[in-house]
């Protein structure tokens, strides 16, 4: 693949071609020697139009044990701030000989017009409300690992799922992998016709959690509500947020997954967040893996 | 197509090498065999079968080793190169390490197959094991220790290995190329 734009235009078999491309990435993770000099010709340069930690290293260590050179941009200290356009950023990076550039922007789209007008290889990191690609690959293929595949499982995506560009892609991934989706939040956080995409919709977390067998539970992203579309966190915490009360009533061992940062308390406790069940730490494990497999393969032709 | 190797001649050259494996290294206490993945595989699963049949001994540390991210051609040619299995349930440290190989070439896969190896440790020996030595089409200062076929022909031809179902089927030919004289 050239890109990785979303997971929109990904086929199954690309899917799981990135997925066994990991699985050996996460060997050598877990070797003394954590490299391999796979893209030791290329030049990486990570593109943050927006605030990104994790993803951001993630990203950085990915590309350091592929062995590639990276430049890292922010857009705090860049010249976007004296009224610069984004080509024109782009196209001064690229004479600078860049192959791959890794990017997260706040408006949706970016990357994808970015790619219509530039020769490098283009890996979106988050572009607004639409789409976080290398996010949903490492929700998938940490519930691959941990209940063997995803086909035919059920994920019950919870939260803020009108804001989410993890949930877009989640819900994209995940139906054509063959699971079943299903998307539970507040009415005023839940996308009309969301049902098009075909996923089930819940208002009660706690049916959403009776019925899935994982629930990826998703961070209420106060930054992105222009107006109030519930009334505090509190109200939130007590209708939506998941405790050790309400998993031990379900009578089953659920899987429980978030994309990070979590808020403590609010969507989910903190003895949830630590225990067994959570895969929270395993998903920013594979997120290095999942980020060098897709880095190994874009630049390159054939599927 | 032309049959280099018949199944029959294919199963004395093994056991020759086995034999020759277990003259230098016993019951192999201080030595590992080591398949370059995809194609030097299918000749360490059978080469490691006869060992274990004529020495007795079926704990032969035996693992799999991927070189793709190590080759110095991942970006030439259009097709996406993806990994095969490294597996590699013990450490080298201080052993021997026997690498395996179907057909010894320019050398390449060879650089990149120790490169990958001492990455995992540090060996006290690499020897290496190929079936097919095409000679004179070294690029690179490689030789193997132990060699099973040694062959001559044009750069532009390929040697491949046929394996059947059962080793019974198996045979090594040369792939004929267009545009080269017959009689030669």
């Amino acid at each position: 693949m050239k890109h990785l734009l979303g997971i929109k235009d990904l086929s199954p078999q690309a899917i799981e071609q990135v997925f066994t491309t990991a699985d050996e990435f996460k060997q050598v993770l877990n070797r003394p020697i954590k490299k391999v000099p796979a893209l030791r010709d290329t030049t990486i340069v990570n593109l943050f139009y927006e605030n990104s930690t994790r993803t951001r290293i993630s990203f950085e260590l990915a590309q350091k044990r592929l062995g590639a050179d990276t430049v890292n941009f922010a857009v705090s200290s860049s010249s976007v701030a004296k009224g610069e356009t984004l080509v024109d950023t782009v196209q001064n990076i690229l004479a600078m000989k860049v192959d791959i550039v890794v990017m997260r922007h706040s408006a949706s789209g970016a990357p994808h017009f970015l790619s219509r007008h530039i020769d490098a290889s283009i890996v979106n990191a988050g572009d607004g409300t639409n789409e976080h690609p290398t996010q949903a690959l490492l929700d998938a293929y940490s519930i691959r690992e941990r209940l063997g595949s995803i086909s035919g499982k059920r994920i019950a995506i919870i939260g803020d799922i009108l804001h989410s560009r993890v949930a877009l892609s989640n819900i994209y991934l995940l139906t054509k992998m063959g699971a079943e989706v299903a998307v539970c939040g507040p009415a005023t956080l839940i996308p009309k016709n969301i049902e098009d995409l075909g996923v089930k919709v819940f208002y009660d977390v706690k049916k959403a959690l009776e019925w899935c067998e994982v629930a990826n539970v998703l961070r209420i992203q106060l930054e992105r509500q222009s107006k109030p579309l519930f009334s505090t966190l509190r109200e939130y915490a007590l209708y939506y947020g998941i405790d050790r009360r309400m998993l031990d009533s379900l009578q089953k061992d659920i899987v429980i997954m978030h994309p990070g940062p979590i808020n403590r308390g609010v969507e989910l406790s903190s003895d949830v967040a630590d225990s067994k069940q959570s895969l929270v730490l395993d998903q920013v494990e594979n997120g290095v893996a999942v980020r060098m497999a897709v880095l190994y393969m874009v630049g390159k032709k054939g599927e | 197509m032309k049959i280099l190797l018949d199944t029959h001649q294919l199963r004395i050259v093994l056991y020759r090498l086995a034999h020759q494996l277990i003259e230098a290294h016993g019951q192999f206490e201080n030595a590992v065999l080591v398949g370059i993945q995809p194609r030097g595989v299918a000749v360490s699963d059978r080469l490691v079968g006869i060992l274990k049949e004529i020495s007795g001994n079926k704990a032969l540390p035996y693992a799999t080793l991927d070189t793709t991210f190590y080759r110095d051609d991942l970006h030439q040619g259009s097709a996406l190169r993806l990994p095969s299995e490294t597996h590699f349930p013990f450490a080298i440290e201080g052993k021997t390490v026997i690498l395996i190989d179907d057909v010894l070439f320019t050398g390449r896969t060879i650089r990149a197959a120790m490169d990958a190896l001492l990455d995992l440790g540090r060996p006290e020996k690499v020897e290496l094991l190929a079936l097919v030595d095409r000679r004179f089409s070294r690029q690179l200062p490689v030789q193997p220790d132990y060699s099973g076929f040694a062959i001559d022909t044009y750069e532009s031809r390929r040697v491949r290995l046929l394996w059947g179902e059962k080793p019974g089927e198996d045979v090594v030919y040369l792939e004929e190329t267009a545009g080269l004289p017959n009689d030669f």
